[in-house]
């Protein structure tokens, strides 16, 4: 459904349930998202889910730096029958990523939203089981914010070698 | 022990002994037969007459030419070590063909692909569960190096464990595997003094139930000299 102009009138649609709930809309190389203010997040998912977008296909996070607010997690979303996708995207600040889970809506969200707090930190509110799901328990850090260090052996290339100390 | 060879037949050792004629030989055989000879003579006569091989030679001999891989594949590196089964390659030419379900009866782990830090704990208590003598291959530049990933979920295998051969390659060829195989088996042979052995904490590591342990110590009393 949602070309250009069906994007703008769901947007409009879901601001009219609850004001300023979609901060803005993209839509970029026939893929249509909203960018939808926190709060408003399940209200938002439930409504284009009851337009037929009824598939959760993925549960995404981003990390936005240097931007603010620098984190993101986005829904993609299916609807089988017109075989259409839409994305709803949400931002958070670092200082406080909390977003509100959906698994009561979806139950495939449980181990995503696990995902998306193992590697960015972003808790969701009311996870029955908000636990690392790849990397160790007892892992500190969230491995894929863009602020994390890399990692791993040392590497030596031509512009280190002197910082290194190899050869002594 | 060396190897001992005395008696007759050797033309450079004139003089340097009695004379060893056949019918004294003759006669002190029979003495060891009828029970005659004993303690020191007994000694004396058996490493002037038997050919000692040492044991740790010819255990490291047999060793060397059956290692059993365990079934144990990590990443892509998985497929070539399969493909080393099959008949092109022919691993079976060398006797390291059987690749045994379970760490206890395998001798030989090769650690083939990527390692991630979740991993580790994994591979180190299947390394301890396998029994001495013990061998790792690390297989592929990622479980020696990290290869590609350089990253917070990738471990070299020489962070938690004593590899005795590193194979390179991004996978290495069956051929290369079969190669580093070799030259383990010749490693095996020569069971060159391996300090980091100790150092990784790799020697006496198998896990044994308690029951288990205390079998094992009445049982095998000279397990110590066996395991090189």
């Amino acid at each position: 459904m949602p070309d250009a102009t069906g994007l703008e009138l769901l947007a409009q649609e879901i601001g009219e349930r609850r004001d300023g709930a979609v901060l803005s809309t993209v839509f970029f190389r026939e893929h249509a998202a909203l960018l939808v203010d926190p709060p408003a997040l399940r209200d938002a998912l439930c409504f284009v889910r009851d337009r037929g977008y009824r598939f959760l296909s993925s549960v995404h996070g981003v990390d936005y730096w240097p931007e603010e607010p620098r984190l993101g997690v986005h829904y993609e979303l299916l609807d089988m029958d017109k075989v259409d996708r839409i994305s709803v995207k949400v931002r958070v600040p670092i200082a406080e990523p909390q977003v509100d889970s959906v698994v009561d809506l979806w139950a495939t969200a449980d181990h995503q939203e696990r995902e998306v707090y193992d590697m960015f930190g972003v808790v969701f509110r009311g996870h029955p089981d908000l636990r690392r799901i790849l990397m160790p328990e007892d892992y500190e850090g969230f491995p894929q914010r863009r602020d994390f260090p890399i990692g791993g052996e040392p590497v030596m290339f031509t512009h280190n070698e002197r910082d290194m100390n190899y050869i002594e | 022990m060396e190897v001992i060879r005395h008696g007759g037949g050797n033309g450079g050792e004139s003089g340097s002994g009695p004379p060893d004629d056949f019918r004294v030989r003759q006669l002190r055989a029979r003495d060891m037969l009828t029970g005659d000879l004993q303690d020191s003579e007994l000694e004396s006569y058996l490493e002037e007459r038997l050919l000692f091989t040492t044991f740790e030679k010819a255990a490291n001999w047999a060793r060397s030419n059956a290692l059993f891989p365990a079934t144990f594949g990590l990443a892509c590196c998985a497929i070539e070590m399969m493909s080393m089964v099959g008949a092109r390659a022919d691993i079976a030419r060398f006797g390291f063909e059987v690749f045994r379900a379970s760490p206890r009866q395998a001798d030989m782990l090769i650690l083939s692909g990527r390692i991630s830090i979740k991993m580790a704990p994994v591979i180190r208590r299947l390394y301890d569960q396998m029994l001495e003598p013990k061998w790792v291959i690390a297989m592929g530049a990622c479980s020696s190096s990290m290869g590609v990933f350089n990253n917070y979920a990738i471990t070299p295998a020489d962070k938690f464990l004593p590899v005795d051969v590193h194979i390179p390659g991004c996978p290495p060829r069956p051929e290369a595997l079969l190669h580093g195989i070799l030259r383990l088996r010749s490693k095996v042979q020569a069971n060159p003094p391996e300090g980091w052995r100790a150092r990784y904490g790799g020697e006496g590591t198998e896990e044994v139930v308690e029951a288990e342990q205390e079998a094992h110590a009445e049982n095998v009393p000279g397990r110590d000299t066996l395991s090189g």
